[in-house]
């Protein structure tokens, strides 16, 4: 019975990301101790990460812990989210509009979400940041759409 | 003196005036998050790393450590009148700073905590100064098994000190390393772990993985809890100190000085533990300890001291041995290597311009921070009556244009949000990031120093066994598991047992 589902499911985690390892690097010459090949660091640590990761998950059978908080998942999506939609629009459509975007998008992660706010700060903001990066700065940013 | 030709040397580089300015943009940058709840100086600089690629290295780095030591003053200011710290490191400080701010002694606290930064910061300079000079001697000495040893240590010590559970953050650390080596193999040419992305045989950007789990994952925790800030702000009158005052003051700034200065040097060390270890060592000599937590100004004096002075002395293993010893360090590690300076004991002698300048910036940063922020703190509340809910979103915006504007590319910016999704993981699991950080920058070396200690003796593991320097630092490390790992594993087992009962 998982008595301590943190340091349970840490240590799956821990032990995907040593399978994981050791499997891609099973592609990579692991010479010997004397040269070491590419492959020879990653396998030391992935079985140790695997080590570790199987010692968490099994002391979480018998030690007591707090459950795991739920997630909730509108900040996560909507936080990361606005944020890759602007690495990924910011070249073509120019700093501006994917500042503007990505702040109105960025604020109703919140519960406390106000529109007419977001709207007001996002165009202030798309300023400051044309005035500190683009002019000050002199990054490489376009500012309007086709500039970049 | 020698020492005085170092510090005439450095002085002659930290007071140019571009080098005055980054100082001044530093420290008060650092300042300004130090105020703001919700962002720490590791998120700070890793946004503003990428703004100072086409700095001089020295700027750039004099610019970065201002960051974390301005964080520190401002930290202090909100701990004091909002009893609410800017950043861990001044959470002590809300304990009795808040209390003298509610007994209308706002300004006092106020004052303590910025003279007793400065002196702090004058006295840990001259520490860094000379101690850095005969350890980066003796770590000129140490071969490849001596450094690979040393990095054991470094990060074992660093997750030792650090609070959580340890097999978790040792796990963290071997996670980071495996992190740490994705990319191009240097000696085989082959890319590892690249899933056939050509932005991944550069590797994984630092700046990525400490935006990712330290930015991005924090603001998002905190939309997650709905509680709101409450703010109170106190009117503050005189910003000076009672003769009275003073007197009881200036032990606990010595005191705190001293500690710090030293916590600052172990690794996992740095501003946090410095201000929690001098808090609890005011309580011990105080001759009325139940004084603390009423409005004791000790209490304010030492911490901020301490705080402070483990700030500026958590550079020297950076500086001397290449060894960072918190997350902002590792940061460091990352700014130095964009320059292609490698941090490490040659620093001092390849780069002694860069070396002093950087100390001596320090003092100067320290002093600039006591005379603007005195008079400035006014302006600092006002900025936290912006609501969190205005504010996170132009905190990520600038995260995101810095992240995007390291190379101009789409990838890094998905690379981070990725590392945000697995800081919110983290945060869940009850994972602390620092020490997967840690591992990152070190993985290379790590491997590096490994592959040469091994080349050397032929493939014989015993070497680093043999050789009594690295004998001596790994033995250190168990002694350092087993000293925190009885005491836990018998309080674990104390509660199991109650469990059964």
């Amino acid at each position: 019975m998982i008595r301590h589902p943190k340091d349970f499911y840490a240590g799956l985690v821990f032990i995907a990301f040593g399978i994981a390892a050791l499997v891609i690097g099973s592609n990579y010459n692991l010479g010997t101790a004397a040269r070491m090949g590419p492959g020879y660091f990653p396998r030391i640590l992935g079985i140790l990460l695997i080590l570790l990761g199987a010692a968490l998950s099994l002391r979480a059978l018998r030690l007591q812990g707090s459950p795991i908080a739920a997630w909730k998942w509108r900040p996560t999506l909507v936080v990361l989210g606005s944020v890759v939609i602007f690495g990924l629009i910011v070249t073509t459509v120019g700093l501006v509009l994917s500042t503007i975007l990505l702040i109105v998008m960025a604020s109703a992660a919140s519960h406390e979400f106000r529109p007419r706010e977001a709207a007001i700060s996002a165009v202030i903001l798309a300023a400051v940041c044309v005035g500190i990066f683009v002019i000050g700065l002199k990054l490489q940013i376009g500012i309007w759409p086709g500039a970049g | 003196m020698e020492l005085f030709d170092h510090l005439a040397l450095g002085f002659g580089v930290a007071l140019t005036p571009i080098n005055l300015l980054y100082a001044l943009i530093g420290s008060l940058l650092g300042t300004l998050i130090g105020v703001l709840p919700g962002i720490g100086p590791v998120a700070t600089i890793a946004m503003l790393l990428p703004t100072t690629y086409a700095l001089q290295p020295v700027s750039a780095l004099i610019m970065l450590a201002g960051i974390y030591y301005g964080a520190q003053y401002g930290g202090s200011t909100t701990s004091i009148l909002l009893n609410m710290p800017g950043e861990t490191s001044s959470a002590v400080t809300c304990l009795d700073g808040y209390q003298m701010a509610r007994q209308g002694q706002a300004g006092a606290a106020l004052a303590t905590a910025a003279l007793g930064s400065f002196f702090a910061g004058c006295i840990a300079t001259v520490f860094v100064a000379t101690v850095a000079v005969p350890l980066s001697e003796l770590a000129l000495k140490f071969g490849p098994a001596e450094y690979f040893s040393l990095m054991v240590l470094g990060l074992i010590g660093a997750v030792v000190l650090a609070h959580g559970s340890l097999l978790k953050a040792i796990a963290m650390i071997v996670l980071g390393l495996l992190l740490g080596i994705v990319g191009t193999d240097v000696n085989s040419g082959v890319a590892r772990f690249a899933f056939g992305i050509p932005e991944l045989t550069d590797g994984i950007g630092v700046v990525s993985v400490a935006m990712g789990l330290f930015g991005f994952a924090e603001i998002i925790t905190n939309l997650e809890s709905t509680e709101k800030r409450e703010l109170l702000t106190s009117k503050v009158t005189g910003l000076w100190l009672t003769k009275e005052q003073f007197k009881q003051a200036w032990p606990a700034v010595l005191r705190g000085t001293g500690l710090g200065s030293i916590l600052g040097l172990l690794p996992g060390g740095g501003a946090m533990l410095a201000s929690f270890g001098s808090y609890a060592l005011e309580k011990k000599v105080a001759k009325d300890p139940s004084r603390f937590g009423k409005g004791a100004i000790q209490g304010v004096a030492g911490p901020e001291s301490a705080n402070n002075a483990g700030a500026q002395t958590s550079f020297i293993p950076l500086l001397t041995l290449g060894i960072p010893e918190n997350a902002v360090m590792a940061l460091m590690v990352g700014a130095m290597t964009i320059h292609n300076i490698q941090p490490g004991p040659q620093v001092m002698t390849s780069n002694p311009s860069l070396f002093w300048g950087l100390v001596t910036s320090m003092w100067v940063g320290n002093l600039m921070l006591v005379v603007l922020n005195l008079p400035m703190i006014g302006m600092w509340i006002k900025l936290l009556q912006v609501p969190y809910r205005v504010l996170y979103p132009a905190i990520l915006l600038f995260c995101s244009i810095g992240v995007y504007t390291i190379s101009n590319a789409s990838f890094d910016v998905i690379q981070t949000a990725t590392f945000g999704a697995l800081g919110v993981l983290f945060v869940k699991l009850e994972c602390e990031p620092a020490p997967l950080l840690l591992g990152f920058v070190l993985g290379p070396m790590m491997e590096e120093n490994l592959r040469r200690a091994l080349l050397l003796s032929r493939g014989d593991p015993t070497v680093f066994l043999t050789r009594p320097l690295s004998l001596a630092m790994l033995l250190a490390a168990v002694g350092l598991v087993l000293l925190i790992a009885l005491p836990n594993i018998r309080k674990k087992r104390e509660e199991a047992f109650q469990e059964e009962q």
